[in-house]
């Protein structure tokens, strides 16, 4: 594929993106507000394919290393600790649902 | 694995994170919308592992361990009242990524005439000047919410000018790049400029309007996840950066209309600052006295009422008092008395701040009300108690043409019967705006930590 093509099929994903994007979080209660950033905050983590891209390469000089090396670890903080912190988060809001917390013995 | 086998397996992660945020429309499938997009990500990450060009481990799985126990660690340790300035951090680290992947690429591709098509410059320019703003900014806006760096704006003369120069001298680095200038202190100097940029124009901007720059931010990282999947031709970085950009401009915008400004007013005003505005309205304030309360009094008034209404603010999350306003709460509906919470959009230092700890206390959700739902009712409120919030209460914001938040909708709290206010001190809220509620002669003032004088209201009410 010529690199026009694909960054013609490149930018028609994005454009779709952004009209999904504010049609699916439009949708998302002011109750859940903080979850919705932390959740985004640790789908905004998937730049660690990037980093991994980076960092996984062979033969680099040592300046790519170092860096592709930071990237990881600033990537891995974002997408363990976004996911870690929205589940604490949602946790509280699904125990409120059940007056009798008894969790485990819900079935929904 | 091939090209083409990856990208098949990277859509099966856009639809996981498709799926994750429509689960966020309700509360009990939130949850496990949640764990969708974890494992998307999984998805992603092994994926990645089995690309051909990637050939060497031990920088990833050493990048992996340290990032990601630093991460686990901070998300199991940290308090919910800490949540946005753990937001802001995490929303920091991503945009430095961005950031750093661009530098590596420009790096790599640069010296290699030919290689760089235009595009390409493009959006290593944007997610390296993007992501640097999102990192250093972030940090800043962490550093105003952990309470290292004071929140009241931090101005000096020609500020505005400063920033200005620094943005266009980061443009025309931007420029140079994207014309084809190959030379690799450019993109050295943009990634600095931007991160200096970043701090420049956090620190003027006032705790109160936390809310509307941690939602920008947040867009920020998202739009140089999505540059960066320019750079890497990969259409997984696109989709999901694009998600994230839609979400928090729309959170954004949202913020700025719950405070009746415009996002540049929030970004350029230095809004919070001691100026000629605020002392005018200052001057309304002087007239009266204020009048202060002991907790048996409250204790009295809120024990006997029909209806009381509870206003949460920052203050409540500073003093952790959630658990504690929930069991006053239980204790006066054992006496009869119907109570709700009234919640401002921007009440807190990011959106939802205040529902994230009224859920960690276990309030049941039709107790909470949003402010169009609120304000009808304090007409027939005994006792609007008011625990640590300032500006959202404001009637200055009616009525006062001369108050910087003139025009601000707020919570009609002067309406009730009466009202309470906790608060630390006679001090100003973080905006620095005086607050004639605090002077109206239905109004008393019950001094002291939050959490402390729920305690003292709890024992109170238990003695009637």
């Amino acid at each position: 594929m010529s690199h026009g093509l694909l960054l013609a099929f490149e930018v028609t994903i994005l454009v779709l993106a952004i009209f999904l994007g504010f049609e699916v979080i439009s949708k998302v209660p002011t109750l859940l507000h903080t979850p919705l950033m932390s959740g985004t905050n640790a789908i905004h983590g998937i730049v660690i394919v990037g980093a991994m891209l980076v960092a996984g390469l062979d033969h680099k000089d040592t300046l790519t290393t170092i860096i592709g090396l930071v990237a990881v670890v600033l990537a891995s903080a974002n997408v363990v600790g976004g996911f870690v912190v929205t589940d604490r988060m949602l946790e509280m809001f699904r125990k409120r649902e059940s007056p009798a917390e008894d969790d485990g013995s819900r079935s929904d | 694995m091939g090209r083409v086998a990856t990208d098949f397996a990277y859509l099966a992660t856009i639809v996981a994170f498709i799926l994750a945020l429509r689960f966020l429309s309700n509360p009990a499938t939130a949850r496990r919308g949640n764990q969708i997009g974890a494992v998307g990500m999984l998805i992603a990450i092994a994926v990645t592992f089995a690309q051909e060009s990637v050939e060497s481990y031990w920088e990833i799985l050493v990048g992996m361990a340290i990032g990601g126990t630093f991460g686990f660690v901070a998300a199991r340790r940290v308090k919910m009242t800490a949540m946005p300035q753990m937001v802001a951090l995490f929303n920091g680290v991503g945009g430095g990524a961005a950031a750093l992947i661009s530098l590596a690429e420009f790096h790599l591709l640069a010296p290699d005439s030919g290689r760089l098509h235009g595009d390409i410059s493009v959006s290593i320019v944007l997610s390296a000047l993007i992501g640097s703003i999102s990192f250093a900014g972030s940090l800043v806006a962490f550093a105003k919410l952990q309470e290292l760096i004071r929140g009241r704006p931090i101005v000096y003369p020609g500020q505005q000018v400063v920033n200005g120069l620094l943005f266009g001298a980061i443009l025309a680095a931007g420029i140079a790049m994207v014309a084809g200038a190959e030379q690799q202190w450019l993109i050295w100097a943009l990634v600095l400029g931007s991160l200096v940029f970043g701090v420049l124009f956090v620190l003027p901007i006032g705790g109160a309007d936390m809310p509307v720059v941690i939602s920008l931010l947040n867009a920020f990282t998202g739009l140089a996840a999505a540059a960066t999947g320019f750079e890497l031709e990969n259409n997984v970085l696109i989709v999901s950066g694009m998600l994230v950009g839609a979400s928090g401009t729309l959170l954004t915008i949202l913020m700025g209309r719950a405070m009746n400004r415009s996002i540049a007013n929030v970004l350029f005003g230095a809004f919070g600052q001691v100026s000629a505005g605020a002392a005018a309205a200052a001057a309304g304030t002087d007239g009266g006295a204020v009048r202060s309360a002991s907790a048996d009094d409250v204790a009295v008034m809120l024990a006997y009422a029909h209806k009381v209404v509870f206003v949460p603010g920052y203050g409540m999350a500073v003093a952790q008092a959630q658990h504690d306003v929930r069991q006053l709460a239980d204790l006066l509906e054992e006496r009869g008395v119907e109570v709700s919470y009234a919640i401002h959009p921007v009440a807190g230092r990011m959106p939802g701040h205040m529902n994230v700890l009224l859920a960690e206390a276990n309030v049941p959700y039709p107790q909470l009300k949003e402010m169009d739902e609120a304000n009808p009712e304090f007409g027939r409120t005994d006792v609007a108690l008011v625990i640590g919030a300032n500006d959202v209460t404001n009637p200055d914001a009616r009525t006062n043409q001369g108050s910087p938040i003139y025009g601000m909708p707020i919570l009609n709290v002067d309406q009730a019967q009466s009202v309470v206010v906790l608060k630390r001190s006679m001090s100003p809220g973080f905006a620095g705006i005086e607050n004639p509620l605090f002077v109206n002669p239905k109004t008393v003032m019950l001094f002291g930590d939050a959490k402390e004088s729920i305690v003292n209201l709890i024992s109170g009410v238990k003695a009637q």
